[in-house]
């Protein structure tokens, strides 16, 4: 194992006595991410543990910030804001409850998922080891591509310790647009005709719009479409991924909303639980990197299928 | 018959004899790819679907032979070479586009459709729509989407756009169990852990690709393309550094050195600076305002940085002339010597003009010449060392200096490649980047995809044989 960073080293301690001692052990950040019904185990760990804050390491030219998995998104947030910068991570807990849950916000559609923000992880395994994922530079295809994986697999592949994830420049302007009266044809026109909206929202009537860039590029573009402006909508708590076609056609219910050109449908209710596809590579994945079910066990695998 | 004789036989059944090559003469054409590396084997079979993909893997599962997948046999890391008499899989014939659809800017593809063919055949039936597959290699002529995925392929236009994992969206795979599975897909947000990121730049180790669905993009409606000269390499790097932290990522920031500008100015006669120590390539694309806003601030910040003369493009002529002179570089320097050693890393890019200042040094030390015509944007550099392998001792010189390439760049917190990928040719340096634990845990991720290790065995992590030799330069060689 790679010589263990004094920032870590609570981390990699605890985790390794824990499994060392035959207990389990969960990570907790500020607990404001949606575990779904059908994820729980049922299951309690022995202990928990937090992962380190801090940004370690900003370099604007780079486009990259090196951090603790604990550290908050506002608290990252300020540091890169100074330099007109940000991660395209949702929410307002941690930067590794954002990547182990694996959610993308409602700007998927112009500022691409979650899973393309991390670079490099230092990653705490079942036995307590580090193990280095990725690596530093904004581009890189050295190795398989495990750190990939790891988003969304809610810590059930290792825990974060530390990353390197990519920043992106603020734009100049960034607004919230709506239109009214919007049925599907009128839809598609739209959102084939803008270029490169940050997210297109749908309600089955009305259509809200987030444009970034150059002020007069927006102003154009309100200009066209007769366009009104907003703040940015709330969205429902549910996540129904479907194809983009498909969402179209869904039958809506009040305070639905499709994230167009995306296909997830926001909406009050859960989704029904569905089967795991691949089941054998997932439950050799979760052989190879957690055969007693040490790290997370209120997690149910998903190599356990629906 | 011999156990040979009987998989063949099996092959021949199962997926009819015209799709088995068994002739010395044509197998020999499928023992290497575009890398220095060989290998060797006695059988290509070329499926047309996935049932004979899916033949094929069973048959090696059967007689527990290893199978190389391969697509357009453009990579430059020896990723598709065979080893051990494995049996090539070529997906060339699988070269349909499946479906487009434009609206919501997707579409699916067999794996040997070539990558700018797919592009051409979305502007020519979906031409409203204006969308394209960004990521470009300079191979993109004659690479297929299905190499793209295997190397999770880069270009110039991926600064901005991201490199192939970011424009695929689901595949559909044959594992070596013989199941044919998605992974990722049409929708967001599937079941389960991303396979479909593992999946991508897994170099062929985990399955055979025969389905793609990829993510279209849409054409800018503004494009600058912009040409600095720089007296001073290091100034031309210090312009890349200053653009990007401005708050701009250019949709693509490519550099010249001075030996390449020659050698490509001989070639193309695209009116480039000979006189120059070094020149950045820059496009600026997007909406009229956004473009005219950033390429203003970017020409301040290049003469700030002692740019001599900023030559803007007037015409599409003059635009693809300038992108001609990068995307031939390689075919260019055939000029200067016959063979060459292409070397690909990535290294942060503040740190770009004192690694470049170490290769000039390393390769002087060495006796050779080298030319550098790279992504500086996101500081993946690409070394070309040229050399005649007829002069006595030139190999070790080449490779000793290679390693040491490879090494400095590492060293400076950078990568061993950006877009080329490892295969037998990064293979033994894996150890640099990643000890025991990190790559027994790449190790696992492939035991999941693949426990039999028949996909492509030997490749990306590290084993005790080794390899390196040298390739003739043809005329249009890429990198």
């Amino acid at each position: 194992m790679a010589a263990v960073p004094t920032h870590l080293r609570d981390l990699v301690d605890e985790v390794h006595d824990a499994v060392s001692c035959g207990e389990s052990v969960a990570i907790n950040g500020r607990s404001t991410r949606t575990i779904l019904d059908h994820e729980h185990s049922g299951r309690v760990a022995d202990r928990v543990v937090s992962a380190p804050s801090g940004v370690f390491e900003f370099q604007p030219d780079e486009m990259t910030v090196r951090c603790g998995a604990g550290t908050t998104l506002g608290e990252l947030d300020a540091v890169l804001a100074a330099h007109s910068q940000y991660v395209n991570l949702p929410g307002t807990g941690t930067v590794g409850g954002a990547l182990a849950r694996g959610w993308t916000s409602v700007d998927r559609l112009g500022r691409g998922p979650v899973r393309d923000v991390p670079l490099e992880s230092l990653l705490v395994d079942h036995r307590g080891r580090l193990i280095r994922l990725g690596g530093p530079t904004v581009k890189n295809v050295t190795g398989f591509d495990l750190l990939r994986v790891t988003v969304g697999a809610l810590g059930t592949l290792g825990f974060f310790g530390e990353l390197t994830l990519r920043t992106r420049p603020r734009a100049i302007d960034s607004r919230w647009f709506t239109l009214d009266d919007v049925d599907v044809r009128r839809l598609t026109e739209i959102h084939t005709g803008l270029y490169r909206p940050s997210s297109v929202l749908w309600d089955g009537r009305r259509v809200w719009i987030h444009l970034e860039g150059h002020p007069a590029d927006i102003d154009d573009t309100v200009a066209r479409l007769g366009l009104d402006t907003t703040d940015e909508p709330s969205t429902p708590p549910h996540r129904w991924s479907m194809s983009p076609a498909a969402a179209l056609q869904f039958e809506l219910s009040p305070g639905d909303m499709v994230e167009v050109g995306v296909g997830l449908v926001h909406r009050r209710e859960p989704a029904p639980p569905r089967p795991t596809p691949v089941l054998d590579v997932h439950r050799r994945l979760d052989e190879e990197f957690d055969p007693d079910r040490r790290l997370n066990p209120q997690i149910r695998r998903f190599g356990d299928g629906a | 018959m011999t156990h040979s004789a009987a998989l063949v036989e099996r092959l021949r059944r199962d997926i009819g004899s015209e799709r088995v090559r068994t002739d010395t003469v044509e197998t020999t054409l499928y023992a290497h790819d575009a890398s220095p590396m060989s290998g060797s084997t006695s059988v290509v079979c070329f499926p047309e679907s996935t049932d004979q993909v899916r033949a094929v893997v069973l048959a090696c599962r059967d007689h527990s032979r290893p199978f190389v997948v391969r697509g357009a046999g453009t990579g430059l890391a020896g990723g598709a070479t065979p080893l051990d008499g494995a049996v090539v899989i070529s997906v060339i014939r699988m070269n349909r586009v499946l479906s487009v659809d434009p609206i919501n800017r997707r579409a699916w593809v067999e794996p040997g459709v070539l990558n700018l063919d797919l592009s051409r055949h979305v502007a020519r039936a979906d031409r409203e729509f204006g969308l394209h597959f960004a990521p470009d290699p300079s191979s993109q002529q004659s690479c297929t989407i299905g190499g793209n995925v295997g190397n999770n392929s880069g270009g110039p236009h991926c600064l901005a756009e991201g490199v192939t994992t970011s424009h695929v969206l689901g595949l559909e795979v044959v594992l070596t169990d013989g199941s044919v599975v998605e992974v990722g897909g049409d929708e967001p947000e599937t079941v389960g852990l991303d396979l479909r990121g593992a999946l991508v730049g897994s170099e062929g180790m985990f399955g055979v690709v025969t389905k793609v669905c990829v993510r279209l993009t849409q054409n800018p409606p503004h494009v600058e393309t912009l040409l600095f000269d720089y007296v001073d390499v290091a100034d031309g790097a210090a312009t890349v550094s200053a653009v990007i932290a401005a708050g701009m990522v250019p949709a693509a920031l490519e550099m010249m050195d001075r030996l390449c500008i020659r050698a490509v100015e001989e070639y193309v006669h695209a009116g480039l600076p000979t006189d120059a120590g070094a020149v950045l390539l820059i496009e600026v694309t997007g909406s009229r305002h956004q473009v005219a806003h950033d390429t203003e601030r970017i020409i301040e910040i290049a003469r700030a940085h002692r740019c001599r003369t900023v030559r803007r493009a007037e015409s599409e002529e003059e635009r693809a002339l300038l992108w001609k002179g990068r995307k031939t570089a390689f075919g260019a320097v055939a000029r200067i010597k016959p063979n060459y050693y292409l070397h690909d890393t990535v290294v942060p890019r503040r740190r770009l003009p004192e690694v470049l200042d170490k290769i000039y040094r390393i390769v002087e030390e060495h006796d050779l010449l080298v030319l550098n015509v790279f992504h500086a944007g996101d500081g993946n550099l690409h070394p070309l060392i040229v050399f005649d392998r007829r002069e006595p001792g030139v190999m070790e010189r080449v490779l000793a200096a290679g390693q040491l390439i490879v090494e400095a760049s590492v060293a400076a917190g950078g990568v061993l490649s950006g877009e080329h990928g490892i295969g037998l040719e990064k293979r033994d340096y894996m150890p640099l980047m990643f000890d025991e634990d990190d790559l027994e845990a790449q190790m696992a991720l492939r035991r999941a995809f693949d426990p039999l290790g028949l996909a492509n065995p030997d490749k990306v992590l590290p084993s005790p044989s080794g390899c390196g030799d040298g390739a003739s330069i043809g005329e249009g060689m890429w990198v």
